[in-house]
């Protein structure tokens, strides 16, 4: 096996509770360093709830999660080396409306990273380049448009330098004529070498760069594939149902 | 042609006139009747409070206890450490102005006030005084304009070391008994002294306090939360009243013989451990109303809870409220006027001993009537204050 085969997060039978809801069903995943995974299925499917459980923003209370050999439990000390090294990005940007973008990018870094200002104002003009937007910087989030917004929201995370990047449905609350812009970054990003995990519906994004699908239905994974499996020959009725919903349009 | 577009605008502006009356104040017979009476009504009390205020009543009462009205009992001779202090918040508001609200180019007209004051009939030290304030704010606001970024700090600084010094100043230190830095005992301070006093210790401290107990309420420790749940619940089932006699009346039966606190330092304690409780459920109405998504977007990037508190949720959680603490602040400055009844001698209390003296009775409308002045001019600076900061952190805001 070569270097970038190494196993970097580990899933092991996962199960999760919503009060008396059986929201996860034992799901289990091994992603390698620099995998671009898309995961998609209908709504309330868990995908979401799924993603979460990686860096702890969602508590599994069964089975095993280990991110870059780091098991995720109660202990606190875990979870926050887990966070530093995974970036996040939501459906609904969740930037912090009362600092500029430049403050957005990096408070994070000066905070926890304990990196002097220079250095961090530095690293996010750089981020900014890379996404596009550098002319923003002094804005509020609130003076930006929505797919303007969540690029800063990747760049935020990626100031961080996560070794993961872990993506909500980052596309779904965008106007049409935005999506793409956010998607081109992450196409960009993908082929830097980031391991990604991607919760979308966004087919062509996955037909891209996705090198394994999931697809999960009522809290477990229905099937998983490369691309080209699950788009030719989905095995199971109920993906091949599912797919041909969303690419009906 | 030209002749006629020169004299169009003044025809316009008068049919502008009528029509807004005829639109607002007269639009049917039922605006008309209700225009007529409310002017009849205005005029009827405003005329009757002007005649009262300009011929029958006696403001002698005013101009002979101003002193006491303003300072209580505070002695003459230290009298000047209360200006020295009224001397380095005039100059930290003047610069603080100068740097922060350099934009406005007018606001160092409030520092014209002082000045403006000194025309009353005041004697000479105190009118010197007022002349050197409205020099002092103008100098601040000055100096603030023209080094904003080395000032910055220096004037920060100057608010957080002001309350110490303001109370070190009140207060004296030297145990001599005579002299300039005498120790002037608090049951001498009064009037506006301290209900201004009262005031800004009881905002200084309860905001904090009611921070923490805001937080404590939704903390995932249960005891915290018991407490903090039964303290606010406590404290808000009982009147400012009941909490100021207790402090005054029974604290003393469970102190061990000998050992007396303060009277002054008790209502203090009091009014802001009161204060607490209802500004934690204020600050806890604008932590509940932060979307969760952002505590999860700070905590994704790895920040701690308390970084997320202190720098994503609190700023955003406080200015939302910034209405709702002007106005608490606003009712602390006027509850303080219940000290009064456990016999401090803020500023209605020196209104009530100034009515007590032979001479004065029966001039409660004149005494009152000024209070009440003073009590509206400060709430309504502190009102206009909140606005001024809540436009400007409006700046970007969702």
């Amino acid at each position: 096996m070569n270097q970038s085969a190494e196993t970097i997060i580990s899933v092991q039978n996962v199960h999760k509770w919503y009060g008396d809801y059986h929201a996860l069903k034992g799901v289990s995943m091994e992603v390698k360093k620099r995998e671009v995974i898309v995961i998609f299925g209908p709504s309330g499917s868990g995908k979401s709830t799924f993603i979460r459980t990686i860096n702890r923003l969602e508590e599994h209370q069964r089975g095993k999660i280990v991110v870059d050999g780091i098991e995720l439990s109660h202990d606190i000390r875990n979870i926050e080396q887990v966070r530093m090294e995974t970036g996040m990005v939501f459906q609904q940007f969740n930037l912090f409306p009362h600092l500029t973008v430049m403050q957005n990018i990096t408070l994070a870094p000066i905070q926890v990273r304990k990196w002097p200002k220079q250095k961090a104002e530095e690293i996010a003009m750089q981020l900014l380049e890379r996404v596009g937007i550098p002319e923003q910087a002094h804005k509020y989030p609130g003076q930006l448009s929505g797919g303007q917004q969540q690029r800063v929201a990747i760049a935020r995370s990626l100031a961080m330098q996560p070794k993961i990047m872990l993506f909500d449905e980052p596309t779904s609350a965008l106007d049409p004529e935005m999506i793409k812009e956010v998607l081109d970054v992450m196409i960009e990003l993908a082929k830097s070498g980031m391991t990604m995990l991607v919760v979308t519906h966004e087919m062509g994004f996955a037909r891209a760069v996705a090198d394994r699908m999931f697809f999960f239905d009522q809290g477990q994974i229905v099937e998983s594939g490369t691309p080209e499996d699950i788009f030719r020959n989905p095995k199971e009725e109920r993906t091949e149902l599912f797919l041909s919903q969303i690419l009906s349009h | 042609m030209t002749n006629l577009n020169s004299a169009l605008p003044p025809l316009t502006e008068q049919i502008t006139l009528l029509r807004w009356l005829r639109k607002n104040l007269f639009g049917s017979w039922y605006d008309a009747l209700l225009t007529v009476l409310g002017l009849w009504i205005a005029y009827w009390a405003v005329k009757g409070f002007l005649t009262w205020a300009f011929t029958a009543a006696k403001w002698d009462v005013i101009i002979l206890n101003l002193r006491l009205i303003m300072i209580g009992q505070y002695p003459l001779e230290q009298t000047g450490r209360l200006w020295l202090w009224l001397a380095f918040l005039v100059l930290l508001s003047g610069s603080s102005t100068g740097i922060w609200a350099r934009e406005s180019k007018y606001a160092a007209v409030v520092f014209l006030l002082p000045g403006l004051l000194a025309l009353l009939p005041f004697s000479t030290e105190p009118r010197v005084w007022l002349v050197a304030l409205t020099a002092i704010g103008l100098a601040g606001w000055v100096i603030g304009r023209a080094k904003p970024e080395i000032l910055k700090r220096g004037v920060i600084a100057g608010w957080v070391i002001s309350l110490p010094v303001i109370i070190l100043l009140t207060h004296g230190f030297s145990e001599s008994g005579t002299g300039f830095w005498a120790v002037a005992k608090t049951t001498l301070w009064g009037g506006l002294l301290l209900t201004f006093l009262l005031t800004v210790v009881a905002i200084l401290f309860s905001f904090p306090l009611g921070v923490l107990l805001a937080l404590g309420r939704r903390s995932e420790l249960p005891i915290v939360r018991w407490f903090s749940v039964a303290y606010i619940e406590l404290v808000r089932g009982v009147p400012l009243i009941t909490i100021l006699f207790m402090a005054q009346l029974m604290l003393p039966l469970f102190l061990p013989e000998g050992l007396t606190i303060d009277r002054v330092l008790r209502a203090m304690v009091g009014i802001t451990l009161f204060s607490a409780a209802y500004l934690a459920e204020n600050v806890r109405g604008g932590l509940q109303a932060i979307p969760r998504g952002q505590f999860e977007a700070a905590h994704a990037l790895g920040l701690n809870s308390a970084q997320t508190m202190v720098f994503i949720i609190l700023p955003q959680a406080l200015r939302l409220i910034i209405p709702i603490l002007a106005g608490q602040f606003i009712a602390v400055f006027k509850d303080t006027a219940l000290v009064a009844i456990v016999g401090l001698f803020d500023l209605v209390g020196i209104g009530k001993t100034v009515l007590a003296q032979p001479d004065f009775i029966g001039l409660q409308r004149e005494v009152y009537a000024f209070i009440s002045l003073i009590y509206w001019v400060l709430s309504y600076g502190m009102s206009h204050l909140s606005q001024r900061l809540e436009e400007r952190l409006g700046v970007g805001k969702r």
